[in-house]
């Protein structure tokens, strides 16, 4: 798509605060810190019709850290999924945009997902399915740092690296925040690129997490590297809250936090620079 | 034949007549009875090796690109293990997944206690829209794998993998939802799934003998369990004892209860005093945890007692 990527980005980034603000609460931190990621997906990199959601042969992104659900919805709306005032129904009774990512109540979302480490190993048996299908289509998932202490995430790392699912590329959105604090301190799952490489994986470690150029750039690496036989993983050294100061400066408080439609606006304002 | 050997004749030719029928195993396919197809359906068997949570949501994943996935392991590994991953990835996403469980309760024999599910019955009952289906013999078994795999939506089927005597005859017609009347009587309603049933029907001879009339059903389907046929039987007779080889709590008698729950009838069980398994034999754990047709004799005795 033609677009002002870094526009994009901010429009995403406001409608996730303004529906998390209408709500008064919600997973902020961990949604701020993917919303680049998510732009560059939806609106450059992935093969997808929003008019045809359920389209055969397409792109799928499994958003395996389902709390990011937020950040999804805010992408899709902006993408022509939905309309955006659907956005502002985030987690009300009757919703069809629930905190966590759910197939059967949103158009766009390609699995439920929200126990942690399940829509990773989803996203693996979605490329098996794709391998053996020959659709050529490309899945894309995302985990947290956090999530990344599930056992289940490194089964289906060892699986995918054995099934020779190069047609997978994930992401790990390396925040270095969990509920209950640094991921460093709770339970440090250093070194990523180590173990994600020794676990057979073709890995693509990113300084710039929240910068949609070089995101852009590690996926056109990651789909050079079809053919090779190895899944990619990337890693994006993220910011949680990434765009608005007083979200960032929270750290781990950021993960499920209040926020007021006062304080929606002023992040608004901050990420739009006026 | 044994009933894993009519599970893979049947599952090969599912997977023969539709490329979208696949199993997804944790390195139990030998077990299972399935090891020969990986050759013959290369595109449509896949062992995840020793990880059974994967196994279940790789097979979601496979759903929700449209394959219609059957993951299998020994029951404790295909139920308890993957509680979350068949509640989330599997029913809460509406993945069209099946799930078989070798091995039930104290079939699990020389593995013993760790081996020895007797509550995996009660732990996926509690999980909305899952079907719970226990096989009694190989025609039942032949019979109810093609209807299985036609249904949309999951399905637990309680696989006992050997040889077992036949309760059915060739000309039997299989019905997922409905109970099976495997005698009629009208002192006392017998409900029986799985394993005891012989057994209970052997027992039910015994009482004939000695003058006690009783009505065998077999709940084939625990859940939704058939309250038609149940309700009906047990008014019918005014007592009910429910035989199963799974812990008295949450199975079989667990459903039959509910399902009674308006009726003043008496109900009774005989099945595992909500205790684990143990290593050893048929004949032994079948004393052990009272699954022989004296002790269903007895339990009848004692409901009829109480009408």
């Amino acid at each position: 798509m033609d677009c002002d990527i870094k526009e994009v980005c901010r429009n995403i980034r406001c409608d996730t605060v303004m529906s998390i603000g209408r709500l008064g609460v919600g997973h902020i931190g961990g949604c701020l810190s993917v919303v680049d990621l998510l732009a560059v997906l939806y609106f450059e990199e992935m093969r997808i019709d929003p008019k045809q959601p359920r389209m055969a042969g397409r792109d799928r992104f499994i958003c395996s850290k389902g709390h990011a659900g937020p950040a999804v919805y805010a992408t899709l709306a902006n993408r022509g999924y939905f309309e955006k005032d659907l956005l502002l129904t985030l987690n009300a009774g009757g919703t069809n945009l629930p905190s966590h990512c759910d197939m059967n109540r949103t158009a766009g979302i390609d699995m439920t997902t929200g126990s942690l480490g399940q829509g990773f190993s989803c996203a693996v048996g979605a490329a098996l399915g794709s391998q053996v299908e020959g659709d050529g289509a490309t899945i894309y998932t995302l985990i947290g740092d956090g999530e990344s202490q599930e056992g289940q995430i490194w089964e289906a790392a060892m699986f995918a690296a054995a099934k020779k699912l190069d047609n997978l590329i994930a992401f790990t959105d390396c925040n270095g925040y969990q509920i209950d604090g640094a991921v460093a301190e709770v339970n440090d799952v250093a070194p990523l690129a180590d173990k994600w490489a020794a676990f057979g994986w073709h890995v693509i470690d990113v300084a710039e997490g929240n910068d949609p150029f070089a995101i852009k750039d590690a996926i056109e690496r990651a789909k050079r590297n079809r053919g090779g036989g190895k899944p990619t993983m990337v890693l994006l050294r993220t910011v949680k809250g990434c765009g608005v100061s007083f979200i960032e400066a929270m750290g781990a408080l950021n993960h499920n936090a209040a926020l007021s439609e006062e304080d929606a606006c002023r992040a608004v304002a901050e990420i739009r620079g006026v | 034949m044994e009933m894993r050997a009519v599970y893979a004749e049947v599952m090969a030719g599912l997977m023969e007549a539709d490329k979208h029928v696949c199993i997804v195993d944790a390195d139990l396919s030998r077990a299972s009875g399935t090891l020969g197809l990986y050759k013959r359906f290369p595109n449509q068997m896949f062992d995840c090796g020793v990880a059974e949570q994967n196994m279940a949501s790789i097979a979601a994943g496979l759903a929700s690109y449209g394959f219609k996935p059957w993951i299998e392991s020994f029951t404790p590994f295909a139920t308890r293990r993957v509680c979350d991953q068949i509640a989330i990835s599997i029913l809460y996403a509406k993945r069209n997944v099946k799930v078989v469980g070798t091995d039930p309760g104290i079939s699990a024999e020389l593995n013993g206690g760790t081996h020895m599910s007797m509550e995996d019955v009660g732990v996926l009952r509690s999980l909305p829209g899952i079907v719970i289906f226990e096989p009694v013999d190989d025609i039942q078994l032949r019979a109810a794998l093609p209807v299985i795999n036609d249904y949309d939506g999951c399905v637990y089927v309680r696989l006992f993998r050997k040889e077992l005597p036949r309760v059915f005859g060739e000309g039997y017609r299989f019905d997922l939802f409905k109970a099976d009347i495997l005698r009629e009587g009208k002192d006392i309603s017998i409900f029986v799934s799985g394993l005891p049933t012989p057994d209970t029907l052997e027992a039910a001879k015994r009482l004939e003998a000695e003058g006690v009339s009783a009505e065998v059903v077999n709940v084939h389907t625990v859940k939704p369990i058939d309250r038609e046929t149940v309700v009906a039987s047990a008014r019918r007779t005014g007592a009910v004892l429910t035989v199963e080889n799974h812990n008295v709590i949450g199975g079989l008698h667990s459903a039959v209860l509910e399902a009674l729950a308006r009726e003043k009838i008496p109900v009774c069980a005989v099945g595992v005093e909500d205790r684990f398994g143990e290593v050893g034999k048929l004949p032994y754990l079948r004393e052990t945890f009272g699954l022989t047709p004296e002790n269903v004799v007895r339990r009848a005795k004692e409901a009829l007692k109480l009408k």
